[in-house]
């Protein structure tokens, strides 16, 4: 069964009301020709997973400007003024979640865990409704696994069984993604045929990956 | 001072804090800056959030790498010996303790070593991004910022009245007018800088400050 699709084909996983996790960090390795589909498309009603919105200027902070997102859950969202003043409106709703907490909460979905305790936001607002604990005298807070239905992520290379490496500082939140989403999407820099790539050299085995699309 | 020599003086002293081969992460901003001050007989080891360690300086014009950004985005470079990971490993290694010290800015710090740095309620809400696990996670908190804010008010308090980044985890403070360290006792002025006296330092001050009986100049 071939992973490879075309840019058309993809738009039969994408629609409105989907939890979304995009890779990226201030869309340096976010996977841009993805979200063009989802702006040309006119998907809306998001639930969006990503470390920071992006720019305003951005193609990521574009899907904000855009209001195709119903709530955000991100670390940082200050180099897009867009989200802010939204979430002021009270139209957009955004979770805000310590950067660490935030990989390691999508890392525990991913990795079949109930959650983790982390010393991250204690005494902080963050630590709000949550479960706290002491362990050897020293205190957590319990922080839960985070899923979605879509991830989107961008690979440097990718063969056609959907192993990935990812270039440089590009992998950021886009490896732990791709093993927390019921589809995981990969847009690549290039794709080669299985065997090509060193299986020394795999950051993400092809296991996780459901689709491929081609561009080219 | 002026607000450009007095950001020089905060990176220049704060460069000195660290020991040849520390592994080090700067805040965006005036932390940043203290890359520019390391003595040429010190060198450390700088972790970028994103994803690596060994950054280097912002690369000559026309040689950007798209893919090698500092946390704020911007085109960067990676050092001989560096290594890039992913987000999770990043940070295993600021909340494992493998990091040496953190360089943040402040809003407002306290005397109970309490720091607020990223929201203003109602203002500006960027997010917290990484500051929470680095504070949380460094072994060492430096707190690298001006004395008072650009309307002349105290931001060394008694108590931090904004959201806090994290309760209790500063270690020392580096303003342009005085270094201040935490300890079992109390908020110490060990150094003040150069033509400042102690009352300034004081009157400029609300927390309680402990005056070092080896009170040093810088």
């Amino acid at each position: 069964m071939g992973k490879v699709i075309n840019p058309e084909e993809v738009k039969d996983y994408l629609a409105d009301e989907q939890t979304i996790m995009v890779g990226g960090f201030m869309e340096c390795g976010a996977p841009l020709k993805l979200i063009d589909i989802l702006l040309a498309e006119g998907i809306k009603d998001l639930t969006l997973i990503a470390n920071d919105t992006g720019f305003t200027d951005g193609k990521f902070g574009s899907l904000i400007v855009e209001k195709r997102a119903r709530k955000v859950i991100a670390s940082h969202i200050g180099l897009n003024k867009e989200t802010g003043l939204q979430m002021n409106k009270g139209e957009l709703e955004v979770e805000l979640v310590p950067q660490g907490t935030l990989a390691e909460r999508i890392r525990s979905y991913g990795a079949g865990l109930g959650g983790f305790y982390t010393p991250t936001g204690v005494g902080t607002v963050v630590e709000k409704g949550k479960n706290k604990k002491e362990i050897n005298g020293k205190e957590y807070l319990l922080e839960l696994p985070l899923g979605a239905d879509i991830a989107l992520i961008k690979a440097w290379q990718v063969d056609q069984a959907g192993n990935i490496i990812y270039s440089k500082s590009a992998r950021n939140f886009n490896q732990v993604m791709a093993a927390a989403a019921d589809i995981v999407i990969v847009e690549a820099e290039e794709i080669v045929p299985t065997g090509e790539l060193d299986p020394n050299q795999i950051m993400t085995p092809g296991i996780f990956v459901d689709y491929i699309v081609d561009f080219s | 001072m002026n607000y450009l020599k007095a950001r020089e003086k905060i990176a220049r002293r704060v460069a000195r804090e660290f020991e040849d081969g520390d592994l080090v992460n700067l805040g965006i901003g005036l932390p940043t800056m203290v890359a520019d001050y390391i003595e040429d007989d010190v060198e450390i080891i700088l972790h970028s959030e994103n994803g690596f360690v060994g950054l280097g300086p912002a690369p000559v014009e026309g040689e950007e790498d798209k893919d090698i950004t500092n946390a704020g985005g911007q085109p960067v470079t990676i050092k001989k010996g560096g290594a890039f990971f992913d987000s999770v490993s990043s940070f295993m290694i600021i909340r494992g303790g493998h990091l040496d010290a953190t360089v943040l800015g402040a809003l407002q710090v306290d005397q109970e070593g309490n720091l607020a740095n990223w929201m203003i309620p109602g203002k500006m809400v960027p997010g917290m991004g990484g500051a929470m696990d680095l504070t949380v996670g460094a072994r060492r908190v430096i707190v690298a910022t001006q004395h008072v804010t650009k309307k002349g008010q105290a931001k060394i308090l008694k108590k931090c009245n904004l959201p806090l980044t994290a309760r209790k985890e500063v270690d020392l403070i580096v303003t342009e007018l005085a270094v201040m360290e935490f300890t079992e006792k109390g908020l110490v002025l060990k150094e003040i800088a150069k033509g400042v006296d102690v009352e300034e330092v004081i009157k400029k001050t609300e927390a309680e400050l402990i005056i070092s009986e080896d009170l040093k100049e810088f």
